[in-house]
């Protein structure tokens, strides 16, 4: 129950009086509330918590926050675990569960670190080399390499965790919340900016919390709460802990995840302006055995100490390129640890206040490291002489690397190398027009300049957002214990001698070694690096790497290190669930389903469903009792139809209302066939293309009252047509007065189809004159049924005598079922998707997307006679080009099958011989397989290169075998002259 | 060329990998080419290679503006298929098809061509009409494909959700077996270096800033490291081509578009196919290192900008999710977004233009990284002979004048 690593200590971040329990492993631990998962494994002396992507090196916790590149752990019960999350991000939690990944069978003894055994071979790219004889045998070596990829495993279980969005809009956006990032949210606060300030980290305060301290005569902690306590006070001040920016989008829009109790929410923030004050993070030292567990940053190690009261070691060794290290080595001694050394590569050391009798090396390496599961000693070389020094701990620091990465996701114009942080720094405090650089990120290296950037920033920021003056926020003063020492670093990052792997990137295993070879190879381009090696392609980005290995590159290329460049920054800066950027929009709620008003009655009585769009329709009805097929319940549809009436849901059309003094010329010049000319209440089928001349989509305009229509569209293209009307308004011509209303799911309609359906409409509307006469084929009249204001349309799909009835959509029900009442002493019965397809076929009507693909002119489909007048339509032009016009273009036919019986395979090709299995030329295709019950035999649509009627040809389907040989006919099979839809 | 194969592996470890070669030179320009190719990505790579090495014509430069293999070669989602659904684009890709398959021994450089078949799934009867058609019309042309119903690719697939209560429910796929993905970075780099080892001199960092055009006919370029003559330049810029054919004096009918990927965390391998479906928008691999490799739909605005917007992939991911519930706490890694540069009738264009002796290849949209042997070979035989190669013919910039177009809407992966 002991934490050997824990100390007492003032204004720490946890709570010691309330100690958790937690499982690493299967082995039980406790910490304390306040703790991260790393820091309570450091508490309990566990170093040893990972293996390493390629060599399966045992690995520790080298960090304490989101650069951490080793310690990846799998959170949770397995199957609905988390895999690949940082356990120095991880809060602790009573009965957290979480384990090591990437080794089996324990992490102590991994077999897979038998792989360091041909570690010689496995060079940056080595699998570019071989694997490639004999040519069959990729596959297998295949399975092999692919074994060994991944790091943590995928959940099995389904995700039940919630997933909410948030859009917010605010004057400023300050991401961090250090020092700088107070300061510019209190100093735009005050002048009544509505502000939302954001840190990754629960705990705010930034650098302030690992920094010995005191600020307007408090400590750093009472004073970041006191700030804190100011801004939240503001009701236009909204402070996200937990809440990760993690990228940076065009326009002033920002992708925030913020971690909760109850899940994840997704914040899409549109920030007029923002201020980015993200710090800085710390940069390891490449050395023979750089990562063995036990190998620490520096400034982790403070975070540690002064925020968790965990001192990972007893006696520790520090190697250092600065002087920010030896902060280190004053808080290891006030917090009891031994400080064996300090080795400094520089020539000469700092005089920091209370280290005087540590040993200080200068123009010092260390040169390696022992003990493959825990530092036991390092090697150090000073001049030439070597010396083993005994710890369990080794703190490094190789300077800092301002974070730039928000800055950077727009372009990297934005960033120039600077020689004393030995990294890319903004180029000015407005490097992106809006966006303020502020704080370490923006190159500030001592906490008075950090807070007065902070106030400027903010000051900044709200003059250009034109706030009220306000009294500006005071610098405040700073006290630090025993000096402050400077991030500034020697420009050396890496030490030549040592016999053991010296790693740049550490979670892709990425060495000095397999930089060299990719320059010895040609590489030059950072990116060519970065892709041949993988550096700094891993979970953390190479946040730890990239700077290191550019230093590198640089160096070998004999270049600067601003000549090498960066590799481009991308989001997110630290990764997202893709839970939390799907949201609750998958699933169920991926597309909204629509259903019809009348879909309860279908379900009652037994309608088979089909989707459609994003509707789902009746396909056919299978009756109580009766246990049809699909095909015998189409058939007696469709015979139903056809003997005597049936209906038909057809609410799912789409329907738009187009009106305004110039719909009529609109409509003319979207219409091949001046639909804007058609008579008052009368309808008018029309044909629309696209620009190319190609057959877009079909269906029937009705000219309700002058300067008014409803045009109909099929049911999958309803928001295609919408668009591409709405397009043509606002862009093209945006001269005529148009007004484009949807209004598909206003009303319900009802297709009533057969030769007595007349009868049926005179029973249900006795007060209406519905005779040829009074209600011509392709009429239209406004009637009243049952008090609602219903529209009654003289159409057919079906070739019979038919009409379309339409009710707003709340009494489609009552219109459904009043029909069927009306229709009962004729036979009446509903008839669903199938049986309209087969009515549909023998009359030879087309279906968008079914007939009518991406290739199909209005001359191929018999429609070419449509097209009226001279004035231009859209795709007229087009129609003009050669090979639209050209003879022997596949054109619509009909079929029906020679023998007389055998089907018609679906989706079939048509060719000129029996398929053998040989390769044929395509002739064309089976559009629409059917069955004519009038014919009593199999009957197709398709679109073919055929001379005559009479012809012979083969419907073929290499998929299923099938095939049949059909014989070329007129595309209508039944009332080819119109008689019993027009009597 | 130094020849890679195990052995050499083994037998370079014990010189700790000091003796390896530069897979490419450094060259200075020269003042003349017999060919230059304008674009140095997988496609102008490949052309370059198949011209020096079956056509014999060694003194030629790629020109790149940035560094090799860095644009849309770079940024694919590495799918390599020909389950095309028109002849024409069947005949291009299915020539590609057969080139991958012997790539990594032609060029001795091990691309990780991986055969693991691709699914294009159906989730309404319309879709698996559509793909019987195409998988018959597949058939005719001699390309391998099946479709599967639900319960196969469940098989399959048994991490995917192919219950009846998906808003979408997956009720069949089409299946090319041969298909699959390979490593993108490595077909750049293994064609520079081929070519390369032909003479070929591959020039970074070098930008086309006009060409010298005399009577209707080419003469050279102007770049940045000065004037480079050549009477025969084939432009193989991608999302720039556009922007070439202006300096040349002529219009192409492209749009360029931003087009957006990302990466998951590494995993261990749970995924062995390819899964791809038009209706759901959203397509899905797993890599040899582990990624999950995510495509998203073309942004619907035209760009030049390598990035895209964020409602696009947020969409994306709502369509993974919904196929795939388990993927939801696994975490995006990285995303970005590419150039493509779409025709009309989502096809490429292969094609002579105006100007004599300057030839395009360009308009390869969302379906360029496949293409990438057999674009590079038909586009080689086409700068040899003057004439086009009979597969790139009915792909000539004429037919947007003719009006034959080919029109691959539904096969290109993508909504468009």
């Amino acid at each position: 129950m002991t934490q050997p690593n824990r100390i007492a200590w003032d204004g720490l971040q946890i709570d010691r009086r309330r100690a958790l329990s937690f499982r690493f492993n299967g082995k039980t631990y406790q910490g304390y509330e306040g703790d991260t998962l790393a820091s309570a494994l450091l508490a309990n002396g566990v170093h040893l918590v990972g293996r390493s992507f390629k060599y399966h090196r045992p690995r520790g916790i080298l960090s304490a926050g989101v650069e951490e590149p080793n310690a990846l752990v799998e959170l949770g019960r397995e199957g609905a675990h988390q895999p690949n999350l940082r356990a120095t991000e991880i809060p602790l939690f009573d009965g957290l569960e979480a384990r090591s990944q990437n080794c089996w069978p324990s992490l102590k003894w991994d077999l897979g670190a038998a792989v360091q055994l041909a570690s010689p071979m496995l060079t940056a790219g080595f699998y570019y080399k071989t694997f490639m004889q004999p040519s069959w045998a990729w596959r297998h070596y295949e399975k092999v390499i692919r074994k060994a990829a991944g790091l943590g495993k995928a959940p099995t279980v389904r995700d039940e965790a919630r997933y909410d969005k948030r859009h917010q809009y605010c004057d400023l956006l300050v991401v961090g919340a250090g020092p700088a990032g107070l300061m510019a949210a209190t100093s735009a606060a005050r002048r009544s900016a509505r502000v939302i300030l954001v840190d990754e980290r629960r705990e705010l305060g930034g650098m302030l919390l690992e920094e010995s301290v005191h600020i307007a005569g408090q400590t750093a902690k009472q004073w970041v709460q006191q700030t804190l306590a100011e801004l939240e006070a503001l009701e236009t001040v909204t402070v996200l802990p937990r809440t990760t920016v993690f990228g940076r989008y065009r326009h002033g829009k920002f992708g925030l995840v913020q971690h909760t109790e109850q899940g994840q929410v997704l914040h899409s923030v549109h920030a007029r302006r923002a201020v980015m004050a993200t710090g800085a993070i710390e940069r390891p030292m490449v050395f023979s055995d750089n990562d063995r567990p036990g190998v620490m940053l520096a400034g982790a190690i403070r975070r540690y100490i002064r925020c968790y009261g965990v001192v990972p070691g007893r006696r520790a060794a520090i190697f250092t390129n600065n002087d920010s290290a030896y902060e280190t080595a004053r808080c290891l001694r006030e917090a009891g640890a031994e400080v064996a050394a300090i080795v400094d590569l520089r020539e000469r050391a700092p005089s920091v206040a209370g280290l005087d009798d540590v040993e200080i090396l200068t123009q010092a390496e260390v040169v390696g490291v022992q003990g493959s599961q825990h530092v036991k000693a390092v090697e150090i070389e000073v001049g030439s002489k070597r010396r083993r020094i005994a710890c369990d701990l080794l703190c490094v620091s190789g300077g800092w690397t301002p974070t730039i990465h928000l800055l950077a996701h727009g372009g990297k114009d934005t960033l120039a190398y600077d020689a004393a942080w030995g990294a890319f720094i903004p180029t000015c405090s407005e490097p992106v027009p809006g966006i303020h650089a502020t704080g370490a990120c923006n190159g500030a290296q001592s906490l008075v300049n950090i807070l007065a950037q902070g106030i400027a920033a903010g000051e900044a920021a709200a003059e250009a957002l034109g706030c009220e003056a306000a009294t500006p926020v005071a610098l405040p003063e700073v006290q630090h214990r025993g000096g402050e020492l400077s991030p500034s670093a020697a420009p050396v990052c890496e030490v030549r001698g040592g016999r053991g792997k010296k790693f740049v990137d550490l979670q892709d295993d990425v060495t000095v070694r397999d930089l060299e070879l990719a320059l010895r190879e040609g590489y030059r381009s950072i990116e060519h690096v970065k892709r041949y090696t993988t550096l700094g392609m891993g979970t953390d980005q190479g946040r730890t790497s990239n700077i290191n290995g550019m230093r590198i590159v640089a160096e070998r290329l004999g270049k600067r290190i601003d000549e090498v460049g960066t590799t481009t920054f991308r989001p997110p800066f630290t990764p997202v669930s893709l839970g939390a950027l799907a949201g609750r929009e998958s699933d169920r709620r991926l597309d909204v389903l629509r259903r019809s008003p009348i879909h309860d009655w279908h379900v009652r009585n037994g309608a088979v469903f089909m989707p459609s769009g994003l509707w789902l329709r009746p396909q056919y009805y299978r009756r109580p009792g009766h246990g049809e097929t699909l095909t015998e319940a189409a058939r007696k549809e469709a015979a139903n139809v056809r003997d005597k009436v049936g209906i038909a849901d057809v609410s799912t059309l789409g329907k738009i209302e187009v009106q305004g003094r110039d719909a009529a010329e609109f409509l003319n010049r979207l219409y091949i066939n001046r639909c804007g000319n058609v008579g008052l209440h009368k309808a008018r089928y029309g044909v629309m293309l696209r620009e190319d001349g190609f057959v877009f989509d079909d269906g029937t305009v009705v000219k309700l009252a002058d300067n008014r229509y409803l045009i109909s569209t099929t049911t999958v293209n309803a928001g295609a047509v919408l668009s591409h009307m709405e397009f043509h308004q606002q862009m093209v011509w945006p001269e005529l007065s148009v007004h484009i209303e949807p209004v598909t799911e206003q009303w319900a309609v009802v297709a009533l189809a057969g030769p007595a359906s007349r009868e049926v409409l005179a029973r249900l509307m006795p007060e209406e004159d519905v005779s040829n006469q009074a209600l011509p084929f392709l009429g239209y009249r406004e009637v009243c049924f049952q008090g609602v204001t219903t529209r009654l349309f003289r159409i057919s799909f079906s070739g019979e005598l038919a009409y379309e009835i339409a009710v707003p959509a709340d009494h489609g029900l009552t219109l459904w079922e009043a029909l069927l009442e009306a229709g009962e002493p004729f036979g009446i019965m509903p008839y669903g998707l199938e049986a309209m397809d087969y009515l549909r076929i023998e009359k030879g009507h087309l279906i968008i997307g079914t007939d009518i693909d991406g290739r199909v002119t209005p001359h191929d489909i018999g429609l070419g006679g449509m097209i009226r007048g001279d004035d231009d339509f859209i795709g007229r032009r087009s129609l003009q080009r050669p090979a639209l016009t050209e003879e022997g273009r596949p054109r619509l036919v009909g079929f029906v099958s020679a023998d007389g019986e055998t089907p018609i395979p679906a989706s079939a090709q048509l060719v000129a011989e029996r398929w053998t299995g040989t390769p044929q030329d395509s002739l064309g295709r089976i559009t629409s397989p059917g069955f004519s019950p009038v014919l009593d035999c199999p009957i197709a649509l398709g679109l073919a290169e055929v001379e005559a009627e009479g012809g012979s040809l083969y419907a073929v389907s290499p998929l299923t075998g099938e095939q049949a040989e059909v014989t070329v006919t007129r595309p209508v099979f039944h009332d080819p002259k119109g008689e019993r839809l027009r009597g | 060329m130094q020849r890679y194969s195990g052995f050499g592996l083994v037998k370079h470890a014990l010189s700790h990998h000091e003796n390896w070669q530069r897979q490419w030179r450094n060259p200075t320009p020269k003042k003349e080419y017999d060919v230059i190719i304008v674009g140095g990505g997988g496609h102008g790579l490949a052309t370059a290679y198949y011209l020096a090495k079956e056509h014999g014509i060694k003194n030629v430069a790629v020109i790149e503006k940035g560094w090799l293999g860095g644009g849309n070669t770079a940024r694919n989602t590495t799918i390599v298929r020909s389950n095309y659904l028109w002849d024409e684009a069947a005949a291009l890709y299915e020539h590609a098809m057969k080139l991958w398959e012997g790539l990594s021994q032609d060029i001795n450089y091990n691309v990780m061509f991986s055969q693991r078949g691709v699914l294009n799934l159906g989730h309404t009867l319309q879709d698996m009409r559509d793909i019987q058609r195409r998988v018959n019309a597949n058939r005719l042309n001699g390309i391998d494909g099946e479709v599967l119903d639900a319960k196969g690719v469940q098989e399959l697939v048994p991490i995917m959700d192919c219950s009846k209560n998906a808003r979408y429910p997956v009720m069949g796929a089409s299946w090319q077996p041969r298909a699959g993905v390979a490593r993108h970075d490595a077909v750049a780099w293994g064609y520079a270096r081929a070519a390369d080892a032909h003479g070929v001199d591959l020039l970074q960092n070098t930008e086309v800033t006009g060409f010298k055009i005399r009577d209707g006919r080419v003469y050279g370029v102007h770049t940045n490291r000065g004037d480079i003559a050549a009477k025969t330049i084939g432009c193989v810029a991608a999302g720039n081509s556009g922007v070439l054919a202006k300096m040349a004096g002529f219009k192409l009918p492209l749009e360029s578009h931003p087009l957006q990927a990302l990466v998951s965390e590494p995993l261990k391998p749970i995924l062995d196919t390819v899964v791809m479906s038009n209706h759901v928008h959203g397509y899905i691999s797993q890599s040899d290192k582990g990624d999950l490799v995510i495509g998203a739909g073309i942004d619907g605005y035209n760009g030049y900008g390598q990035r895209g917007s964020f409602p696009t992939v947020e969409h994306t991911l709502q369509a993974i999710v919904e196929m795939f519930p388990i993927f939801s706490r696994v975490r995006m890694n990285r995303q970005w977004g590419g150039i493509v540069d779409t025709c009309p009738d989502a096809c490429p264009i292969l094609s002579k233009t105006p100007v004599k002796g300057l030839f395009f290849n360009c308009g390869w949209g969302t379906g360029g990284f496949k293409a990438t042997p057999g674009s590079g070979h038909v586009f080689a035989a086409s700068l040899a002979k003057g004439e086009m190669h009979p597969i790139a013919a009915p792909f000539s910039i004429d037919r947007f004048h003719s009006g034959a177009l080919i029109d691959e809407h539904g096969a290109a992966g993508v909504a468009h």
